[in-house]
């Protein structure tokens, strides 16, 4: 039993799945779970080791604990889910207070995913966090309606994105992750105008706008109409995207979407993703970030691959 | 809570589309509560995606069952699984009933009946003998369920909608004659059935009768991750929210916690 620990622990030394995502940040794996389908990370502890994860993305944090949306918030669709949550989530005090101990007491890197209604929410978040030991990096999520301007997503016009990315980089200096919105018609500008406004990695894709319609009933399934699409069912869209952002942006990029075994992982790697996010997944299979973790390693010891690093972007050919 | 891939006992079709499924489940087994669920993956692929939800129906040494109707996808897949299959479980999850003193009335209908005898199983073995009333919408549908609380040797009453065996009607109009019968009697009452049903049940108990009802929302995780599964609260909870979630909060919960939709 020993000996063969002993020899699985050689054979991992020699895959180096280091992988750097911007501002000094380095993962020692490349797998990360996606803000909202993670909890705040004890959810999952009796299934995955925290530990040996790349990094933890908590679920969005407001500055106020804001109550969510009504119910029905989600609803199956094929190979995926629409999702109408509607930020729930305890808020920053109490994140601080309740759920950053436990995450602090864990060997991987945490990062803090936030969001707001105008750009000064924003702006205190960071700054409140930034206070904080245990954080590693921030991701703003973007894909939120901006109040001031009549609820036009932050993510959705370059101007306003790389705005908000410049204000939040004034106020933090932990590294700075800009998570894009997928419902643009030119997602690299917008990875370009993160990059601008100081970002120093972008992730992507979050949910794609959807809804369903209860025929029986005859009126939508989710109380709020419309909901996020998750899933398997969006990964060649996700791909696409992440592709194209890494052609775009000189900074990380970080790969989300529909992501469910080893293999959609490599994909999204060989298409310029410096690291990835496992969403949806987690709900249905909640050990799904260690066998991914697992897989990529496998993949490189049969491949000889020493560094994955080396394999970023590799299906870009000459690029 | 654990997920773990175990071996079908036995897969029985007991009519009206109605199944129930055996699982070597001995972790999940020895910590079961009444009115706890599993999540249950089912098919191997993407499609039917999220596991399923299923109360605990029954437990036997090592072995746990569900009860479940075939509605869709995903309980298509798990109507044709074969015994000696293995099938990807997690739990046991939720909360669980909470035993008073009684008289105990437990209600249910239909697929809600599955929790139920679990909960009177539980009573039983601590020296409680509950008062169950159980509808269904037809003779068959009964019948899938009915014998094996009929061997529980406990006071029993059933109906069906369309009067084919039993009392004709919905079960709940057996509810009040029954609290009723003994003024000074504090009956504790148990539900799980269609919504319209524990909301009736707790509109009858309601500022009288201690009420406990299982709940039912979709759910994308069971395990507290997604926020999906909430149910809205009457009053405003300790926490500051308006809402519950079923696979964290509950899915028991006191009837008057519920805010009933008409
Ligand atoms: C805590 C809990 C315990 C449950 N216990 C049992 C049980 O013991 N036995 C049993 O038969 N069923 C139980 N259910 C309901 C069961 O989970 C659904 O019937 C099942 O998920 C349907 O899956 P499907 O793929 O066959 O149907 P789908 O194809 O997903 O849907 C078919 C129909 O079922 C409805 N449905 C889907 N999911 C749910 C859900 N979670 N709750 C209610 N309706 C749903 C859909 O709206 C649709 O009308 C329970 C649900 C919860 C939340
Ligand atoms: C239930 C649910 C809640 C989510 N909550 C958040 C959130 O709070 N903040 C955020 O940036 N993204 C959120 N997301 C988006 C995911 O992080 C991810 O970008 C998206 O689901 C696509 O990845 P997937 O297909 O692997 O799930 C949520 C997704 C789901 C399904
Ligand atoms: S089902 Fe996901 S939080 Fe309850």
């Amino acid at each position: 039993m020993n000996n063969k620990n002993n020899k699985n622990d050689k054979n991992d030394r020699m895959q180096d799945l280091r992988v750097d995502i911007g501002g000094g940040l380095q993962l020692k794996n490349p797998v990360m779970t996606a803000s909202g389908t993670f909890g705040y990370g004890r959810e999952f502890e009796s299934f995955a080791d925290l530990d040996n994860l790349g990094a933890i993305v908590v679920k969005g944090i407001s500055l106020r604990p804001r109550p969510g949306n009504p119910p029905p918030r989600i609803v199956e669709t094929a190979c995926g889910m629409l999702n109408a949550i509607g930020l729930e989530n305890v808020g920053l005090e109490a994140f601080i207070k309740d759920k950053l101990p436990y995450l602090k007491g864990h060997k991987c890197p945490l990062i803090v995913n936030v969001l707001g209604d105008s750009i000064e929410e924003y702006r205190h978040l960071a700054a409140g966090l930034d206070q904080e030991e245990g954080i590693s990096a921030l991701e703003l999520n973007i894909s939120c309606p901006n109040v001031k301007k009549g609820g036009v997503a932050f993510g959705s016009q370059p101007g306003l994105a790389e705005e908000l990315t410049s204000t939040v980089r004034q106020a933090t200096s932990l590294p700075l992750i800009v998570k894009l919105s997928p419902n643009v018609s030119d997602i690299g500008a917008m990875a370009r105008a993160a990059e601008a406004g100081g970002a120093n990695a972008v992730s992507l894709i979050n949910t794609l706008i959807g809804m369903a319609i209860d025929i029986r009933l005859r009126r939508p399934v989710l109380a709020n109409i419309t909901g996020g699409l998750s899933g398997p069912a969006i990964k060649p869209v996700a791909l696409r995207m992440v592709w194209q952002a890494a052609d775009a942006v000189r900074i990380p990029v970080i790969g989300i979407g529909g992501i469910s075994t080893w293999q959609d992982a490599m994909e999204f790697i060989l298409a310029g993703a410096s690291a990835i996010q496992v969403g949806t997944a987690n709900f249905f299979n909640p050990a799904s970030v260690d066998e991914i973790q697992a897989g990529i390693r496998r993949y490189m010891r049969e491949n000889n691959i020493d560094q994955l690093q080396n394999l970023i972007g590799a299906a870009k050919g000459g690029k | 809570m654990i997920q773990v891939k175990r071996q079908i006992i036995l897969n029985e079709s007991l009519g009206a589309d109605i199944y129930r499924l055996s699982i070597q489940a001995p972790e999940i087994a020895a910590a079961a509560q009444a009115g706890q669920f599993i999540m249950v993956k089912a098919g191997m692929g993407f499609d039917p995606l999220l596991r399923r939800p299923f109360s605990i129906h029954q437990v036997e040494g090592d072995e746990i069952r569900i009860l479940f109707k075939r509605l869709g996808k995903g309980t298509a897949l798990l109507s044709k699984l074969n015994a000696g299959e293995r099938l990807d479980i997690l739990g046991p999850l939720g909360n669980a009933f909470t035993l008073k003193q009684p008289p105990c009335c437990l209600i249910g209908g239909g697929m809600g009946v599955a929790p139920l005898l679990f909960l009177a199983q539980t009573m039983l073995s601590r020296g409680i003998t509950p008062h169950i009333l159980l509808g269904a919408r037809n003779k068959e549908e009964l019948m899938a369920f009915l014998p094996a609380f009929q061997a529980l040797g406990c006071p029993l009453q059933y109906a069906t909608d369309d009067g084919s065996m039993g009392q004709r009607g919905f079960i709940i109009e057996a509810l009040p004659p029954l609290l009723a019968k003994d003024n000074k009697v504090k009956w504790q009452v148990y539900s799980c059935g269609p919504y319209p049903m524990m909301r009736a049940v707790a509109a009858i108990c309601h500022s009288k009768w201690p009420c406990q009802v299982s709940m039912e929302t979709m759910m994308a995780c069971g395990i507290s991750a997604c926020l999906g599964c909430t149910v809205t609260a009457r009053n405003t909870n300790e926490k500051g929210g308006q809402y519950l979630h079923v696979c964290q909060d509950g899915p028991v919960f006191a009837a008057d916690r519920i805010e009933w939709k008409s």
